[in-house]
Formats: C-alpha cells, sequence, structure tokens
C-alpha cells in the first residue's frame, strides 16, 4: 500500500541466501472442521531467505506460517523445521518453538511484565540462561530497536509501534534462526508503521531468515527475495518481487495487485 | 464560530488559546454539591428526605448505643441503670455489661484460659506468615520460610501435644519426595507422583502416630494438649477461615485449569466436582461432616469435627474459586497463550508465568468475594453444634443473667466480622491498585 522505507538505503551486502533449507514443507493440509484452510502447500525455504506471503483476507496466509511453530495443527503432510520434523512430539514442538520467532499482529506482549521482564522471560525460563546474561542480551536488542529508554516500563504505557518493536526484540532474545511476522503493522497507526518495518528491514539486512505475512509491499519489493502469493488456501503464484510486481503471471494475482495497488 | 468564518472557507488559527480555570460553581466544595446532592429541584428534594431519614436512625441508634451499663452484672441490673435515668422500653439504651463479662468468651469460647497465650501467639504469627505473602514489597523475601513452616505451627499452638508430631508430618513431605525421587527413576513421572502420594498418605495414616509415641518416650517435649471440643467463638471461626481459604485458592486454581482441560478424564471430574459440590448447600456439607461421615469411618476411629468442617468448607469455597478463577482464565485474549506458546515456554511454565498471574489479578474481586462469603459462612458450623460467635451467643442468652439480650452479642459480634471483612475488601483494593499496570 505504502511505498514506505523507500527512503532508507538498503545494504544487500549481508542479504545472502545459503544452500542450508530452514523450513521444508510437503504436501501440508490442514482442516478447521470440515473447513480446508490450506491445500496442498509444497514451500521450501533456504536460510537467509526473505519472503514475503501476500493474499487476500482468509486465504490461509497467517494460518500457514502459524502451522510452522505449531501454534496451528496441520493434519496431513510434513513440515521438518530447521532439520526437526514437526509432530505431535510436544519435545519437537518446543524444540522448534524456541528456534523460530514469532511477531504477532496485535503484539501479544504480557501487560503485567515490563518490556525488560518480557524480553528475559522466555531466555531464562526456556534457555537457562543466567538472568544478568538475559538482561544484557535483552538491553542490547532494546537498543536496536532503539527503545532502551523503556525498559522498565509496562507495554499498556507504550505506543503501538514502540510495542510492535519491543516484541521484535522479546522474540529476537532467544536468538532465532528464523522469524516469523504475522501482519505485523497491519494494526498499527500509518505514522508507526515506518519504524517497525525500519527494524525489520535492519534485522533484514543481517541476513535473519524471515517469512512476513504482510501487505506492505513497498518492504516486499525492497526486502523479500521471494513474494508468495495465496488465494483460497494454496500457493497461487510466487517469484522474485520485480517480476512479481512488474509482470504477474494468473489472472488472480493481477486482480489482487490492481486492487492493493490501486490507489 | 462567527459569521464571518461562516463564509470564509480556509480558515488559520493564528494564536493558541490559553488554559482558563473551570467556573467557580463546577469546583470545590460548592461543585461537589451542586453535582451530587443538588442537582435539579427532585434531586434536592430527595437529598433532604434522605438527610431527615439519616437524623431520625441516628437519633434512635446513638442514644441507644452511649449507655452507662458497662460494669452492670445481669440484663436487670442494666434495666435498674437505665430505669434511674428515666430511659425505658426497647430503645432506651444498650446493655453493654455482656459484653465486658462475656468477650473473653467470645473470643476463645471454652479454651482453658491459662492457654490463651496460644491462640494468641498463633493469631500474631499468621500475620508474620502472611506478611511476605501479602506486603512482599515490605518483607524480608527469606521471611517465606516461616510462611512455609507456619501451617505446621498454627496446629501444634492450637491443639497442642508433642512437638514431634508438627515435625513427623513435615518429615512426611521428605519421605514422599524421596520415593517420587525412587520410583520415578525406575518407572518415570506419573508413577513417581502416584508412588509419593502413596509413601506419604501411608506414613500420615498409620505410621505417624507410633513413631511420634516412641520419639517422644524418648525425649518428650510436648505442650498441654486441648480438645477439639473447648474451641469456640471466635478463635474457631478464624481457624476454619483462614485454613479454608489458604488451602481453597490452590485448589480452586487446580478445578479451574482442570476444567479447561483438553484431558477427557481430567475435564469430567473437574466439572463433576465443582458441579456437585455448588449444587448442595454448604449445610448440608456440614451436616454430612458432623453425622453421616460417622457412619462410614470404621468404629473407634476419632477423626476431629474441627478438620471435618473445614475439609467441608475448603471443598465447598474451592468449587467456587474455581469459578471465579475459570472467568479470570475466560478474559485473557488468545494472544496471551499463543505469544507464551511462541517462545517456547512449557504449558505449566505458561501457567506461572504468563497466564495465572494476569487470570488471578482479573479475579481479585471475585477471589475476595468468595474470601469473605467464606469467612462468613463458618457461622453455620453453629448448626452443627460447634460454638462459634454465634452459637456462644445462644448459650450466654441460656444464662438467666444475660436471658433476653440480642442486639449487643450481635452488634459485637458483627463488628469483629466486619473488621476482618472490610481489612480483607480494603486490601485486595490495595492489591489491585499495586498491580495496576496501564490499561491493556
Amino acid at each position: 500500500m505504502s511505498d514506505l522505507a523507500v527512503d532508507t538505503e538498503i545494504d544487500r551486502s549481508q542479504m545472502t541466501v545459503s544452500d542450508d533449507i530452514a523450513i521444508e514443507i510437503n504436501n501440508m493440509n490442514k482442516w478447521y472442521g470440515a473447513f480446508h484452510v490450506l491445500r496442498d502447500i509444497d514451500l521450501t525455504v533456504n536460510q537467509g531467505e526473505r519472503i514475503v506471503i501476500c493474499g487476500p483476507s482468509g486465504s490461509g496466509k497467517s494460518t500457514l506460517i502459524r502451522c510452522i511453530n505449531a501454534l496451528e495443527e496441520h493434519q496431513q503432510g510434513k513440515i521438518v523445521v530447521d532439520g526437526t520434523v514437526l509432530s505431535n512430539d510436544l519435545k519437537n514442538i518446543d524444540k522448534i518453538r524456541r528456534e523460530v520467532g514469532m511477531v504477532f499482529q496485535h503484539f501479544n506482549l504480557f501487560p503485567h511484565l515490563t518490556i525488560l521482564e518480557n524480553c528475559t522471560l522466555a531466555p531464562i525460563w526456556v534457555r537457562k540462561v543466567p538472568k544478568k546474561e538475559a538482561v544484557e542480551t535483552a538491553m542490547h536488542f532494546l537498543e536496536k530497536v532503539k527503545i532502551p529508554e523503556q525498559a522498565n516500563k509496562y507495554p499498556g504505557q507504550l505506543s503501538g509501534g514502540q510495542q510492535q518493536r519491543v516484541a521484535i526484540a522479546r522474540s529476537l532474545c532467544m536468538k532465532p534462526r528464523i522469524m516469523l511476522f504475522d501482519e505485523p503493522t497491519s494494526a498499527l497507526d500509518p505514522e508507526m508503521i515506518k519504524e517497525v518495518l525500519d527494524t525489520m528491514i535492519e534485522l533484514a539486512q543481517e541476513g535473519m531468515t524471515m517469512l512476513c505475512v504482510t501487505h506492505e509491499m513497498g518492504f516486499a519489493r525492497q526486502v523479500a527475495n521471494r513474494v508468495i502469493f495465496m488465494d483460497q488456501g494454496q500457493i497461487v503464484e510466487q517469484n522474485e518481487p520485480e517480476e512479481f510486481f512488474n509482470n504477474p503471471k494468473s489472472d488472480r494475482t493481477k486482480l489482487f495487485l490492481s486492487q492493493i495497488l490501486g490507489h | 464560530m462567527s459569521e464571518m468564518h461562516a463564509e470564509t472557507v480556509g480558515y488559520v488559527r493564528d494564536t493558541m488559546l490559553p488554559e482558563q480555570d473551570p467556573p467557580a460553581t463546577s469546583v470545590g466544595a460548592i461543585g461537589w454539591l451542586r453535582g451530587n446532592l443538588f442537582s435539579g429541584w427532585f434531586n434536592s428534594a430527595m437529598t433532604i428526605l434522605a438527610l431527615i431519614f439519616i437524623y431520625w436512625v441516628m437519633s434512635i441508634i446513638v442514644p441507644w448505643t452511649f449507655s452507662p451499663t458497662w460494669y452492670a452484672t445481669s440484663l436487670s441490673e442494666c434495666r435498674e441503670i437505665l430505669n434511674e435515668m428515666g430511659r425505658e422500653g426497647h430503645f432506651g439504651g444498650a446493655c453493654w455489661g455482656v459484653i465486658r463479662d462475656r468477650w473473653v468468651q467470645l473470643l476463645f469460647g471454652f479454651y482453658p484460659s491459662d492457654l490463651y497465650w496460644r491462640p494468641i501467639l498463633a493469631f500474631v504469627l499468621l500475620f508474620v506468615a502472611l506478611g511476605p505473602v501479602l506486603f512482599s514489597d515490605y518483607f524480608p523475601s527469606k521471611l517465606i520460610w516461616f510462611t512455609a513452616v507456619y501451617p505446621f505451627i498454627m496446629p501444634w499452638l492450637l491443639w497442642g501435644g508433642s512437638i514431634w508430631t508438627p515435625i513427623l508430618v513435615i518429615a512426611g513431605f521428605g519421605i514422599g519426595y524421596g520415593a517420587f525421587r525412587v520410583v520415578s527413576g525406575a518407572v518415570g513421572n506419573l508413577g513417581g507422583l502416584i508412588a509419593a502420594v502413596v509413601a506419604a498418605l501411608v506414613w500420615w495414616l498409620f505410621l505417624l502416630g507410633p513413631v511420634s509415641e516412641l520419639i517422644h518416650s524418648i525425649i518428650p517435649a510436648a505442650i498441654n494438649q486441648v480438645d477439639s471440643r473447648a474451641f469456640g467463638g471466635f478463635m474457631l471461626s478464624i481457624t476454619i477461615g483462614v485454613v479454608a481459604i489458604a488451602i481453597s485458592l490452590p485448589l480452586g486454581i487446580v478445578l479451574a485449569l482442570g476444567r479447561r482441560s483438553d484431558l477427557l478424564i481430567v475435564k469430567a471430574l473437574c466439572v463433576g466436582f465443582i458441579e456437585f459440590i455448588r449444587g448442595v448447600p454448604l449445610i448440608t456439607l456440614l451436616f454430612v461432616a458432623s453425622t453421616l461421615l460417622n457412619i462410614f469411618m470404621p468404629p473407634g476411629t476419632n477423626f476431629d469435627i474441627i478438620l471435618r468442617v473445614i475439609i467441608m468448607a475448603t471443598l465447598f469455597a474451592s468449587a467456587y474459586m474455581a469459578e471465579v478463577i475459570r472467568g479470570g482464565l475466560a478474559a485473557l485474549p488468545k494472544g496471551q497463550y499463543e505469544g507464551a506458546d511462541s517462545l517456547g515456554l512449557d504449558y505449566w511454565q505458561a501457567q506461572r508465568l504468563i497466564i495465572m498471574p494476569q487470570a488471578l489479578k482479573i479475579s481479585i474481586p471475585g477471589i475476595v468475594s468468595t474470601f469473605i462469603g467464606l469467612f462468613k459462612d463458618t457461622v453455620l458450623v453453629s448448626i452443627i453444634g460447634l460454638l462459634d460467635p454465634l452459637g456462644l451467643s445462644n448459650a450466654i442468652r441460656a444464662d438467666s443473667d444475660w436471658n433476653g439480650i440480642v442486639w449487643e452479642l450481635y452488634g459485637f459480634i458483627a463488628l469483629l466480622f466486619f473488621i476482618f471483612c472490610f481489612g480483607m475488601s480494603r486490601y485486595s483494593m490495595y492489591l489491585e491498585r499495586k498491580l495496576q499496570t496501564g490499561h491493556r
């Protein structure tokens, strides 16, 4: 929609895609009751890829990335994340969740904990990091998202954009190898979208593997190395951003792009 | 907007307006009076009527309360004193002599008077034990160890007996833990847990008595034993109330989690328990405790009546507590669970660190209401013959000196209950303010 973040110079030197496979999804199907939400999804993501997933609402894009860290259960097919097969085994699920960070549309910060405690909680309890070290890491990432001075406030005292940056920092504190973004800017006021996108761009520049469900096409153009278009639970088209935006192949994609870029 | 502006569409403000004081009629005492008491003729009339009513009620209560009967030794003496002053009839004056004569009994029941220091000490220590839990900011955190030991000290102080009994009861936890360590290594956690419970129960029910007697015969250390029959008055209410409150909260949390569980049998058990207990009046449960249980017990078992009552009151309160906490859990957005899950916290970590602190905070008003209700419900034990304050008030009226006294006793009992319940209510408000962390 907006051409945000175009004023930022993107440093692509670190944005390299390696041959190591980060996520592999084969023939994955999912139903909500009788409703077939995801149909025959095949997707391979290499380490270092920055993938933007877009599509009309209800197309299953959020459900897809939520399946990757088992927030949603898939009924058929195989998902391998960072070499771990996603099964009903709780040990595997916990292992994957430790390696995969997630940022939500509504931040999902813990309102009863301070910003700093939000960031140190999981490292201390899940990774068993000593408290002092966890605090240092947390402050490092809070500085990175440019809000170290808010560390002792509560989420309710921060603006939406600040909260979302805290949510990103909170995920990063677990030192994840993959980051999932589920519409990170859709709940924000327009003037706060940029600060969150800037943080995400910075992350991409450092070579983080990212899957973003977003409608920020400016971000997709600049940062993504692949754009995936989904409709009715299926991957309809995927391509490099230049090709995807300038030369969409399917009619469904053309219609979608004309609707969101047309104004 | 003036007419001039209505014609010109483009408009730029060149000076910003300064802040002004609000009009005098909307602030201060006058503003408050106008806003709250005299806004409009109807409200003004209601205010005046209410003032007249309050004056009328107070003009009866205040003179009744201030009555010089503190040293009277019987109701008839009270009447004489009041008659001499020319005050007669129902509203002549209170007979406070009964309170002076019997307040100790209302507090302690028939507890041996030379041992009053024990319940008093237990009561004082209760606050020391509660301190680190209720006011964690002001107490050293090491004191929490005392809080952990207090549940064993309190019954020992109240009922007395050998010092070895509470120590050996604590040892039961060690035995359970030992059994867990030994068995869980071989069979897994669930087997270990079952073994721990069984080992601890066997210890408490069958081995503890003989072992305690054995040690006692070698190293005697005991304080006088006091029979449950001697318990009464506020001491009894507080004992039942505090124990039931302290146990019903954790039990309620477990039941609430069980009711929301995905595990079918756990869920069915919790729903069944909650619905059964909530479907039965407390007084029925108390009758079961006092009479029916004896029928099912092997003859000769001496299962303390106060303990039975405490168990029933606890179960009753925990069912309500479970529903209150379930309400708090339901009020939490799904995103909180997902946030915790996505960070890799397991179920118990998520519950303890993320879900419960917030759910309990939301439920504070309901939890405290349940506590207050439970504390007041302790007077129901008078119906099964325990001498709580209400039971004692009947006993006092049976004395020919005080036959016919009603208001003074009930007023005194009500005042003491009010102090405790109001205290709990104020504490809950303090806690809510303390846990306030900005809008969500």
